[in-house]
């Protein structure tokens, strides 16, 4: 194998499993060291600049973090990262004076965000520092978006929503309540120089099965079911529910309905249960509220009596996967099942929908009506156009809209500048040694051996009582310092000197996952065979570095280094260092590198 | 050296032994040597041995004298019997503890200065003597505990840390034991696992007094230019004389060498030691031939390491002396002390 190049800004962010995983690239382990230190405001600060909405996403984010968190490859759980950020938020002091202040004197140019969910306020606010003048139009009453009206306050509060969106409005941003724009054409009338498209995806799919239309009184979108209970339009529900779905709002929907009246509350899926589209613990969550889940039904028929709805009729299927690995539903060929319900509530999926968006005036849609855009830029066939969030690509999640938020913002940035697009400012990284002494490192290298732990919450029967009382407490000072100690700080890297090596051994010796070998070099196919533990995660690298007095090579397995700096402790000569990477993601604003 | 102990976490997928260990289960207590010390890398090599011929940690007794190289028993095989005697008496309690229970395996670790200088009249005896052992001094050429001074092992005309030159002769361990009688003779180095692995699991399963003289580095007083025990000296002066593989009665045997490469020694217990020829002309059954070849090569500066001798035919103290099979504590105190009737019927016969 080629020697690794640790210069490669993209080698050692990758070891950063979470950091990785996370779309804004959060730089999660330096906020939980600041956690464990009792600094909440830094913690804070850390995400606010990354992704924008700390507190928010401390309750409700779909944390691609955790499945990729390295604790989970050497102990049975990930380290709760999500809940260690709702800490941050929590237990902050104020922060008003660490925020950015908009400059007095604006650049002149004026932006248009449609829809204010949190892609248009990252815009907003990433560009508002910057001195463009943003104003940010919605056709509700609040700004929040889709994470006001479609997650339930039970799991996250007004409050919160108010509070971060707050710090956006403070940015000199106009924030246009109930204005909906009706129409493209005009708003680039207005002669702005740049728009960004937020809207989402606002349109519940429907299930146009027999009996729909006769029983519609007691059949409900769950998007928009959500959004009525969010604003209070809706109070209460028949005491027997079914949930068609198997997502995250499917989720919600059943929660909410077992706080409005239902008593007999259950979740209908078609898949299997490992398959559903809800994350984990949000099926946790509904089965602690005694909410079953049924698999493998797939819905056929609204039974109704003259219009008013009796129950639905499922049929049974099994999962067959063809030679690509596809998945195909096939009925099962066993007697159907009626369920008997007073509400059903239709959570099978959101769809994007642009009826405002004229489709002559030059910018293009795809066949499945989706804008066509650059992936990296987020511009549109409308050179001043840009998209975001889940109306660029279709329904993701909120950290990925504050992801593409940046990138549009840089875009737009560059847009107003006159500069080209696919030039793109990148992200600077910064390496520094954690050495204070013999065996003093600036991190707590000591490996925690405890479990992860669970966050505290409401009693069911409190929690059920009232639809807006917060189900989960969140972890208190205590809690939350002794998960962010099961933390492996894999931002501190393991950085390797091979002239100063003198092979000792001492090294692979201590190193507690015995991912540190010296052999002769190889294929990765064979060197793999040939490390000290077996190396079985081929998305893990490989360290390799060459330059050995003995022409042999040393291979780190990445994959299962705890970050202890035992090898640094261990070694003579310093070849082993134990250096701190923290990475600037780019914001609107930094300039490209010139070529 | 580190103050933090190991993290146990384990991922799911780590190798184990026949017996369900895994490597980490046959380790000890933290090491408080220096970093890079090779004495360190002599202890994994010792856990290596014992995972790989899945020795049960409770059939070990593991017994040292007094230096750096004496305190290592505390940092592998720590759920195993120790004993931590008085400097240079490794050999002599350890021949009492074998003569009392031939049942468990019997593993001294010394030094050069325990073995060489304090204990060398203690070492002579335990090998003439062929006590069924592991014998394996850690030989860095300096006292390391009493910062650096030239022990009996260091080569004449090396020089110290602090630029004297050596004006002694050297003890050689290893012409010593071949002289002596030892079975089983090998040496090797610190930072060769390859090489150490196998001949550690060779005299962990040899009958008869097994000795390995491992030249060990000491970073801290020994690892400089003009020493001959640095790891840059014997990584440029190492000429191995052949290859050890072990191979258990339960192994396939699946590698093959051309004809005349490799000689195969079948052992007391069944286990066999295969040996890839490296140097042309050296026969380890000959043990003339083996201290001839030893001093030869010793004079051009080479240091030979490699299995330099072994008599898998050999017998032990125990044969030597007809003792019982059975471990003295098991014997049960009528047998042990079966009264003053027989005691009289003895002496009367031999008035």
């Amino acid at each position: 194998m080629k020697p690794t190049d640790t210069n490669a800004p993209d080698y050692f962010h990758k070891v950063v499993d979470c950091q990785w995983a996370c779309p804004a690239h959060t730089p999660v382990p330096e906020y939980i060291r600041q956690i464990a230190a009792g600094q909440f405001a830094e913690a804070y600060m850390i995400n606010w600049r990354s992704n924008v909405f700390p507190g928010i996403l401390g309750r409700v984010c779909d944390r691609p973090c955790e499945p990729a968190c390295r604790r989970g490859r050497v102990d049975k759980e990930p380290v709760a990262i999500c809940r260690l950020k709702r800490v941050a938020a929590d237990y902050k002091e104020d922060i008003h004076e660490r925020l950015p202040v908009a400059p007095k004197q604006k650049n002149g140019k004026r932006i248009a965000c449609v829809g204010a969910g949190p892609a248009s306020l990252t815009v907003a606010r990433d560009l508002a520092v910057l001195g463009y003048e943003v104003t940010v139009f919605d056709d509700g009453k609040t700004a929040g978006g889709m994470m006001r009206s479609q997650i339930p306050k039970f799991r996250l509060p007004d409050s919160v929503i108010d509070e971060e969106c707050g710090y956006i409005e403070g940015l000199d941003v106009a924030i246009f309540q109930n204005r909906w724009i009706a129409s493209l054409r005009d708003l680039l009338a207005e002669d702005w120089d740049a728009v960004f498209v937020g809207t989402g995806a606002p349109r519940g799919r429907d299930a146009d099965l027999a009996g729909r239309r006769e029983s519609s009184a007691h059949i409900h979108v769950g998007i928009e079911w959500l959004a009525n209970v969010a604003f209070g339009h809706v109070s209460e529900i028949g005491r027997r529910v079914i949930v068609l779905g198997g997502g995250n709002t499917a989720m919600d929907c059943c929660r909410s309905a077992r706080r409005l009246g239902g008593e007999d509350v259950r979740v209908v899926v078609r898949s299997g249960f490992d398959e559903m589209k809800a994350s984990p613990w949000e099926k946790e969550d509904a089965m602690h509220e005694g909410i079953p889940i049924h698999n493998f039904l797939m819905h056929k028929e609204f039974l109704h009596d003259n219009g008013r709805l009796t129950g639905v009729r499922f049929e049974k299927v099994r999962a067959e996967y063809d030679e690509k690995g596809r998945r195909n539903l096939v009925p099962t060929g066993e007697p159907d099942i009626v369920m008997e319900c007073d509400d059903v509530l239709i959570a099978i999926g959101q769809e994007n929908a642009f009826p405002w968006i004229e489709r002559d005036i030059g910018l293009e849609f795809d066949k499945w009506g989706l804008p066509v855009l650059d992936p990296v830029t987020l511009q549109s066939t409308l050179p001043r156009v840009f998209f975001g969030g889940d109306a660029a690509f279709g329904p993701k999640n909120i950290i990925t809209a504050v992801a593409q938020g940046h990138e549009a913002a840089i875009s737009i940035d560059r847009f107003c500048r006159g500069r080209p697009l696919d030039k793109r400012p990148p992200a600077t990284v910064n390496l520094v040694s954690q050495k204070m002494g013999i065996h003093e490192w600036s991190y707590d290298n000591q490996i925690s051996e405890e479990a992860r732990r669970k966050v505290p919450v409401k009693s069911l029967e409190e929690a059920l009582s009232n639809i807006k009382a917060e189900f989960e407490l969140g972890f208190d000072p205590r809690l939350a310092c002794a998960e962010t100690e099961r933390c492996l700080n894999c931002d501190v890297q393991t950085v390797f000197t091979p002239k100063l090596c003198i092979e000792c051994d001492g090294c692979v010796d201590i190193c507690p996952t015995e991912c540190i070998t010296f052999t002769a070099n190889g294929e990765e196919d064979d060197l793999r065979t040939r490390l000290k533990a077996p190396s079985r995660n081929p998305d893990q690298a490989l360290y390799v570095a060459d330059g050995l007095k003995t022409q042999r090579v040393m291979v780190k397995d990445e994959n299962v280094c705890l970050h202890c700096g035992m090898c640094a402790e261990r070694c003579p000569t310093g070849a082993w260092d134990m250096q701190k990477f923290y990475l600037n993601t780019a914001l609107a604003g930094a300039e490209a590198p010139r070529t | 050296m580190t103050y933090l102990a190991k993290p146990r976490l384990l991922t799911a997928d780590a190798p184990r032994n026949a017996l369900g260990y895994t490597r980490r289960d046959y380790e000890g207590a933290i090491s408080t040597l220096c970093a890079g010390c090779g004495h360190d890398s002599i202890s994994a090599a010792i856990v290596q041995a014992c995972f790989d011929l899945d020795i049960e940690p409770h059939r070990v007794a593991k017994l040292s004298g007094i230096g750096c190289s004496s305190k290592t028993p505390d940092y592998f095989l720590g759920n195993s019997h120790g004993f931590n005697s008085v400097h240079g008496r490794m050999p002599s309690v350890l021949t009492g503890a074998a003569l009392a229970n031939r049942n468990l395996i019997y593993l001294g670790v010394s030094g050069d200065g325990d073995s060489a200088s304090i204990g060398i009249g203690q070492f002579a005896h335990a090998m003439r003597r062929g006590v069924n052992m592991t014998y394996i001094v850690e030989n860095n050429g300096v006292y390391g505990l009493t910062k650096g001074q030239f022990s009996a092992t260091a080569d004449k005309g090396s020089k110290s840390k602090r630029g004297v030159v050596n004006s002694d002769s050297p003890i050689d361990l290893v012409t010593l034991a071949l002289q002596l009688g030892a079975s089983y003779v090998g040496r090797s180095f610190s930072g060769d696992k390859e090489q150490l692995v196998p001949l550690i699991k060779g005299a962990l399963r040899h009958n008869g007094p097994a000795f390995i003289d491992v030249i060990s580095p000491c970073v801290t007083f020994n690892n400089h230019a003009g020493s001959t025990k640095s790891y840059d000296y014997v990584r440029e002066h190492n000429e191995a004389v052949n290859r050890v593989e072990v191979i258990l009665p339960r192994d396939k045997i699946e590698t093959s060498y051309p004809p005349g490469s490799l000689r195969r020694v079948v052992q007391h217990d069944g286990s066999i030691l295969h040996l890839r020829k490296l140097a042309e002309d050296y026969d380890p059954s000959d043990r003339i031939g083996a201290i001839n070849y030893l001093q030869g090569r010793q004079a051009l500066g080479e240091i030979v390491t490699g299995l330099l001798y072994v008599d898998s035919s050999a017998l032990d103290m125990h044969s030597h002396l007809n003792t019982v099979e059975k471990p003295l504590n098991q014997l049960g105190d009528a047998y042990l002390c079966p009264g003053s009737k027989v005691l009289e019927a003895l002496n009367t016969s031999l008035r």
